[in-house]
């Protein structure tokens, strides 16, 4: 079985019996022309040749694979490999989709792009590349997001950005994809609409995935050199999933565990929480059928995670499919816990990560002690704290700074 | 032939342009859609669209997203959507199609759906982001039920696609005059022309609707002269949304006479 799972999407764009392509007609020819376009690069040399260089030199990679000694020394269990997207240009793993993603869109022709953000991080990584390709940029993210996430929002303003407010519904990610999937509802002409996560209608699961899956690429070939083995665990965060995809693609196949870590927020018995896995049910959202958070009536409920770029109530649909399949596990953990992890791996490695990738680090306190000092854990660090500072600052001073360990 | 294909036929015999209406079910209160639907249909209306209240109504502008949050806030669910519905068909027979997003449809159950439609004795249905290429199961329903399923056109959909929807459309072909999302805007008809032209010419089954942007006399006027009728739904939302308890139907019937005499004057 396993052996078909990376031949998915089929022809129609499924996962199983998720994702598709639930969009207004109005957007149909611009995905059957995004998704030959696409086949049409895959195979081109020259276009591969440009994005690898361009990965290479502007983004940075291949990013490290780092050993994490004193975090394995706290355990003393398995042996923990850090994949530190963090070093990415723009401080995140969102880069390798959005560099691929406008390179397409520069092919079709397209002069605008834009971008749904959450946290911020896809949203600056679009301006990012959209300033170095000169191309016109406008990027929608809520106003809670906005609040919270200041110094991204003015990050991609002086990337010369058009950074547009939304005010519907929760005003988060959820609101910010509607929005952004309503402006090229109406521009899908000259627009290319770039999708951050492996979410929305077929073909960007698929795409998004594929842009992504240079983190597990590499983290084969650099595990191999290193341990000599594959690695016995491989652990990410989900909130769309496309660092976690990423990852796991090219394991999917091997005799690897692994585990998606979405946000309980203030816990799942809560309902204040972002675990579409763990606690949603199938339904349609952004254009594909995968589990959503909804209420008995089929409304979309509010998704919660103190971290923003987790605080999503819609899963992208292979996640759906490879959860419904038991291929991959998925758990949750609290806001609290994930800002212990940051703390725990601050003090401890030196080393800042984004409120997202500490919800993958703090499940190593659930899974170390069933692991043995023959296993390796390698756990993707999808990006950095900093722009996070404010909150977690706010959380260090309310919880007296005590001494960290 | 459905009731719905039948009625719009007859329609096109007589050469009487459709007028077809979006309302949002609940908006702007519970208790004001069922009279508001009853009174419309006393007043030259061919064909009410009831809308069922989403979250995250993608392809609507803010006058309908607005209008939903309006109806979601007042208690309305699609349970709640189809006993309007039935209420509207005990009180009038004018044709009652239902129109909502996907998921409050899955959620519910689409075979429920469909056959809870049929018995209450809907004609129709539309499901915007359903296209043909996801709609297997709701074609299998709507043939087995004898309901309508109304499949949407725009400008950017294809000669050849054209073709294929009017195929596998039935009641009629719902074309959306502009490439955007619902709501009134400047300069309509100059774009919809185009398209509109286009759509005839490949289309020869189903008659064509036009909805999306169509908010006075003139837009109807100009664009019924190139199709088989208008549908209005976000600038009619509007004044529904501005008035107070009773005006509501005073207020929508105002705003309706003067499309509907527009419209009369192309038979």
């Amino acid at each position: 079985m396993n052996q078909i799972i990376e031949t998915l999407p089929d022809k129609t764009g499924h996962f199983g019996k998720f994702g598709g392509r639930f969009v207004p007609e109005t957007l149909i020819s611009a995905l059957h022309d995004l998704e030959c376009a696409y086949f049409s690069i895959k195979g081109d040399a020259a276009f591969q040749a440009e994005f690898k260089s361009l990965l290479q030199d502007y983004v940075g990679r291949p990013t490290p694979l780092y050993f994490a000694k004193q975090l394995t020394a706290r355990y003393e269990k398995a042996r923990i490999y850090l994949k530190r997207e963090d070093l990415c240009h723009t401080g995140a793993h969102k880069i390798n989709n959005t560099i691929g993603q406008i390179l397409l869109a520069k092919y079709l022709g397209k002069t605008r792009i834009i971008a749904e953000t959450g946290a911020g991080q896809h949203g600056v990584a679009t301006a990012t590349v959209s300033a170095m390709m000169g191309l016109q940029c406008a990027v929608y993210m809520g106003t809670e997001d906005m609040a919270r996430q200041e110094i991204n929002v003015t990050r991609m303003r002086l990337l010369g950005a058009e950074v547009i407010p939304v005010t519907s519904g929760t005003r988060t990610l959820k609101d910010a994809t509607n929005d952004a999937l309503r402006d090229w509802v109406a521009t899908v002409r000259d627009t290319f609409y770039v999708i951050g996560s492996v979410v929305g209608p077929h073909p960007y699961p698929m795409i998004v995935r594929d842009f992504q899956s240079v983190i597990g690429r590499e983290t084969k070939q650099q595990i191999l050199e290193k341990e000599k083995h594959l690695p016995s665990h491989l652990i990410a965060c989900v909130g769309g999933g496309s660092n976690s995809l990423g990852l796991f693609y090219d394991f999917l196949s091997d005799d690897v565990r692994m585990i998606g870590v979405e946000a309980a927020g203030f816990g799942v018995a809560s309902g204040k929480h972002a675990a579409t896995l763990t606690a949603g049910t199938p339904g349609i959202l952004h254009g594909s059928y995968s589990y959503v958070l909804q209420d008995a009536a089929g409304q979309i409920l509010p998704a919660h995670s103190i971290s923003a770029g987790l605080d999503y109530p819609g899963v992208g649909p292979e996640h759906s499919y490879l959860k419904d399949i038991g291929r991959v596990k998925y758990v949750s953990v609290t806001d609290e816990e994930a800002l212990e992890a940051t703390f725990r791996l601050t003090s401890c490695e030196g080393i800042l990560p984004a409120l997202e990738s500490s919800h993958a680090l703090a499940y190593l306190e659930y899974l170390m002690p069933q692991t043995s000092p023959n296993d390796t854990v390698v756990v993707n660090l999808s990006g950095r704290g900093e722009k996070d500072l404010p909150t977690i600052i706010q959380a260090w001073t309310k919880r007296g700074q005590k001494e960290l360990r | 032939m459905n009731r719905l294909a039948d009625h719009l036929t007859q329609l096109r015999t007589r050469g009487r342009k459709a007028l077809s209406l979006f309302v949002t079910a609940g908006y702007p209160s519970v208790d004001s859609t069922v009279p508001l639907v009853v009174e419309l249909s006393k007043s030259g209306v061919d064909l009410i669209e009831l809308g069922i209240p989403f979250s995250d109504p993608i392809a609507d502008g803010p006058t309908i997203q607005m209008s939903s949050e309006t109806a979601l806030r007042n208690g309305m669910t699609l349970q709640r959507t189809l006993e309007m519905a039935e209420e509207i068909r005990k009180r009038c027979s004018v044709p009652l199609v239902l129109m909502g997003y996907a998921n409050p449809v899955y959620t519910y159950g689409t075979k429920k759906f469909v056959s809870r439609c049929a018995e209450i004795g809907v004609d129709g249905m539309i499901i915007p982001d359903v296209p043909l290429e996801e709609s297997a199961e709701f074609q299998r329903l709507s043939q087995e039920h004898n309901i309508a399923m109304v499949f949407l056109a725009a400008p950017t959909t294809p000669d050849e696609r054209l073709i294929q929807l009017d195929e596998h459309s039935t009641g009629f072909l719902y074309c959306v005059s502009i490439t955007g999302v619902t709501g009134a805007r400047q300069g309509l008809a100059n774009q919809a022309e185009e398209f509109l032209q286009r759509a005839r010419r490949c289309v020869k089954r189903n008659p064509l609707l036009v909805g999306f942007g169509i908010a006075t006399p003139e837009d109807a006027r100009r664009v019924g002269s190139i199709s088989d009728g208008v549908i209005i739904g976000s600038a009619l939302m509007k004044v529904i949304g501005n008035a107070s308890g009773n005006h509501v139907v005073e207020n929508a019937i105002r705003f309706i006479t003067p499309i509907r005499n527009a419209l009369d004057t192309l038979e």
